[in-house]
């Protein structure tokens, strides 16, 4: 195929996501530098407001606090269950189209879901007090509800493409290992720790950028005035209840950078972990 | 033995969270056809008469057709502009390549949080913010990219000798296309139309930054509804969330008839 045949057919899609993808991107951060009622040309004082008015600065606080333990919590739980499934389990298919279900759902339904079943008046509190415990703790419309909405839709999607990555692994070097007489917990740690840590840092990246972005799980199941008013409640409320878009702009860089920090620590500590001396073969296929 | 014990608690713990998840999904359906209940393990009658009722209230008839719009369009777009894109991906190197790569990927790897109020500040600019048509432009931007990867595989399948070969016996171009690679092409335009449109279907983020009052997709008019809960019976709610999750699993079913559950985790939404 000519060059021009390849132009042709590929052009259509990326015109299309530079108009609609980079452009309104690179627009908003320009957008950003500009005040709409100040001094004309460039200013950071939207970025100075930003972080100058604790009511907002909160936001990154209350976010990270929100995103960082719970990306770890499911990335290990996620890693352990993927890990205790790579040679297969029973029912695998139903378990994981089971378990395709949140991811496909989507945050509204499983919000609304884990409000009346999380619920005060919900099953769950209904047995813990069948069973005796007289006053049980609240468990939406708050931190843990957000926390318990993130886990169920996140969890799925990690486990599912960690399962897929550790089963691409050659499952003879962990045999090899073990009849060299290594214990289970050596090979996990000398043989296949090394070669499920990309993976690993991928899924750490991914639900990270995922959870810090968190909007109506936060609004619906979390308690948006207060406790969980994430950045992106905090983007949203100025685009469209103060129609401020150049703060609201300015916002979504200050969240998109604080992503690409967590992107970055996550880089930087995959390094420290691959450490080993054994050739990286078998990566799976994602 | 310890590695007994160790997969004992990972058992335990997938059947607590599947029970989590059979029960949150089952509280919505009970909920849903609930005539009145509170804090009793089943609701004491049973009707049906909050379908009918959500029907009218939430205009559910409208928000069907815009949903329906909205997911054919950018499913029917996505395969029309990504198909083209995925055949030159994986039949020829050159020199710009990775950058494409980059480009589409980006879209997949950004929350839509991130770069939707960007794109809706825009195209509110271009005045077509609040309209089907940005609602089903603003969808695109993400799903065009999912197209192309999921059919990435599918075409690298087909060998490229069967091109070659029907050249050989004088096909022009276009009808080794229509006769050879499009018909081979066939199960992955499937199973990428599918994916697309549940997707599409399920999108949130994008979708409300994006939509008006007439141009809401079945779930973000579910979100106004769950946000505005003090207004309308939770039980009329959960009637229009069973009625979404009825039309997600059925697109879904045959989705999966077609891929596995492993490969479909490509950015599936989730926030």
């Amino acid at each position: 195929m000519k060059r021009r045949g390849v132009l042709l057919l590929i052009l259509p899609s990326v015109v299309y996501l530079l108009v609609m993808f980079v452009y309104p991107f690179a627009y908003g951060v320009l957008l950003s530098l500009h005040r709409p009622k100040g001094p004309a040309g460039m200013s950071l004082a939207n970025y100075i407001a930003f972080f100058a008015d604790p009511w907002q600065l909160r936001t990154i606080a209350v976010t990270a606090s929100i995103a960082v333990p719970n990306t770890i919590l499911t990335v290990l739980l996620a890693l352990s269950v993927a890990y205790a499934m790579r040679r297969g389990i029973w029912a695998e298919r139903t378990i994981t189209a089971l378990l395709v279900l949140p991811i496909a759902l989507g945050t509204v339904l499983i919000a609304e879901g884990i409000n009346g079943f999380y619920g005060p008046k919900g099953w769950l509190n209904q047995l813990v007090q069948a069973i005796g415990i007289p006053d049980p703790p609240r468990l939406t419309h708050n931190y843990t509800g957000v926390m318990i909405a993130l886990f169920v839709q996140h969890f799925p999607f990690c486990f599912l493409m960690l399962l897929g990555y550790i089963s691409g692994i050659d499952p003879a070097l962990e045999a090899s290992a073990r009849v060299l007489g290594a214990r289970p917990w050596v090979v996990f740690r000398r043989v296949m720790w090394p070669l499920i840590a990309p993976g690993a840092a991928i899924a750490l990246a991914l639900v990270f950028v995922m959870n810090f972005g968190v909007f109506p799980s936060a609004v619906l199941v979390g308690q948006p005035a207060g406790d969980t008013r994430t950045i992106a409640i905090a983007a949203y409320q100025q685009a469209f209840e103060h129609y401020d878009m150049s703060m609201a702009s300015a916002i979504a860089v200050i969240m998109g950078l604080c992503q690409l920090l967590g992107l970055a620590i996550v880089v930087g500590l995959r390094g420290r972990l691959t450490a080993t001396g054994v050739a990286t073969l078998g990566t799976g296929k994602r | 033995m310890r590695a007994r014990g160790w997969r004992l608690a990972v058992f335990v713990f997938i059947v607590g969270f599947t029970l989590n998840l059979v029960g949150i999904v089952t509280h919505v359906v009970v909920s849903s056809l609930a005539k009145r209940w509170f804090a009793t393990p089943l609701p004491g009658a049973f009707t049906t008469e909050w379908y009918a009722y959500a029907w009218r209230e939430f205009q559910l008839g409208d928000v069907l057709t815009v949903t329906a719009t909205v997911a054919a369009s950018v499913t029917a777009l996505a395969l029309l502009l990504g198909f083209p894109a995925a055949y030159v991906l994986a039949r020829r190197g050159f020199r710009a390549k990775n950058a494409v790569l980059l480009l589409y990927f980006l879209p997949l790897l950004i929350p839509q949080m991130t770069y939707g109020i960007p794109l809706a500040t825009s195209l509110y600019r271009y005045r077509i913010g609040g309209t089907i048509t940005g609602v089903i432009l603003a969808n695109l931007v993400p799903m065009l990219p999912l197209a192309v990867f999921v059919l990435l595989p599918f075409i690298e399948q087909i060998s490229e000798s069967l091109e070659w070969a029907a050249r050989v016996h004088g096909a022009g171009r276009w009808q080794v296309f229509r006769r050879v690679v499009l018909p081979l092409a066939l199960p992955g335009l499937l199973t990428a139309g599918l994916l697309v449109l549940v997707n599409t279907v399920a999108n949130f983020e994008l979708t409300f930054l994006l939509s008006g009052a007439g141009s809401q997709t079945l779930v973000v008019a579910l979100y106004y509804a769950v946000f505005a809960a003090g207004m309308r019976p939770i039980y009329s709610v959960d009637a229009m969330a069973v009625i979404y999750m009825a039309i997600v699993l059925v697109i879904l079913a045959a989705a999966l008839r077609f891929v596995r559950p492993t490969q479909m985790v490509f950015r599936l939404g989730g926030k």
